[in-house]
């Protein structure tokens, strides 16, 4: 499935995704949409516990994008869209996971 | 049979799909721009100085309505891919002009919800989670700006030239930046929105 760039004809070639893998993708971005709005709506669980809700949420809805938008999954082998994604959500997670350790130590600012 | 020299063309990446990857880096820098403000608006997120705070002033319908309508932007980009795939001109024309709207239709919400709050006395100078909001907000609507207009450009190039090579690369990068804008849009919704109501 992956694969099938190198051996397709020139018209195909660059050709990704089918409609029915995009209307799964629509249809679960929805679903990990109106999860967390009923979550909030209703006010399931206690606040702090539904945090995990709003941000597992997330993470699955932005998996869904990479994925059946995005194509990341259908790249040929050097995966260096891969690569590039893994070095970018590095650097993503030392900014905000950082100001947020440094800021909570900042007494001034308490 | 035919393909007994397609194996050759594994280590020779044509010139288009370069190109498409040079942009993924780009969009990686984008990665790194917004993730320094969503590390400023987390930090800063208390720091209403006595203003209003984000349970004050976000209008939670409006929200949902331009989540919903990015959403259907991002599939309707998907949909132009398919029918520019299919050598269908018009209607890749057409899926990227619905898409178009769409963006603007996300772009008037999202306008209407800045002026009233400013009219409600909350402007970017009332307090440091106001400044931080909207520039995280502002540089994702600058971002849906550009990209509409970029989508145009392209729709007009497609109108003059046709699906070629070049056209077609144009259209995946741009089909590429719009399902990253939703990306950067779930996590504007999760931990601006939902999670400042929460």
């Amino acid at each position: 499935m992956s694969k099938q760039s190198v051996h397709g004809t020139t018209e195909q070639h660059g050709g990704h995704g089918s409609l029915k893998s995009y209307v799964i993708g629509f249809v679960l971005s929805l679903i990990f949409t109106i999860i967390p709005i009923l979550a909030l709506e209703n006010g399931w669980l206690d606040s702090d516990k539904r945090l995990i809700i709003y941000l597992g949420a997330a993470l699955f809805q932005f998996i869904v994008q990479l994925f059946f938008f995005m194509h990341l999954k259908e790249e040929d082998k050097p995966r260096y869209n891969l690569m590039s994604l893994l070095l970018g959500l590095f650097i993503v997670f030392l900014i905000v996971i950082g100001s947020i350790w440094i800021m909570m130590y900042n007494m001034v600012a308490l | 049979m035919a393909n007994v020299n397609a194996g050759h063309h594994d280590h020779h990446p044509d010139q288009e799909e370069l190109r498409t990857f040079a942009f993924w880096i780009y969009l990686m820098t984008d990665v790194i721009l917004f993730a320094t403000l969503f590390a400023t608006y987390i930090v800063l997120q208390g720091s209403t100085d006595g203003g209003p705070g984000p349970k004050d002033l976000f209008q939670m319908s409006g929200i949902y309505a331009s989540t919903f309508i990015l959403l259907t932007s991002s599939f309707t980009s998907g949909l132009a891919i398919l029918a520019m795939n299919k050598g269908n001109r018009l209607a890749l024309m057409n899926w990227l002009g619905v898409t178009v709207f769409l963006g603007a239709s996300f772009l008037f919400l999202e306008i209407n919800e800045f002026i009233h709050m400013v009219s409600e006395g909350a402007t970017i100078g009332t307090s440091a989670f106001l400044t931080a909001f909207y520039t995280l907000v502002g540089t994702h609507g600058l971002h849906v700006t550009l990209g509409m207009g970029w989508m145009i450009i392209v729709i007009m190039q497609i109108a003059k030239h046709g699906i070629t090579p070049v056209t077609k690369r144009k259209v995946n990068i741009i089909s590429l930046f719009w399902h990253f804008l939703d990306v950067v849009w779930i996590f504007v919704f999760t931990i601006v929105y939902v999670m400042g109501v929460n």
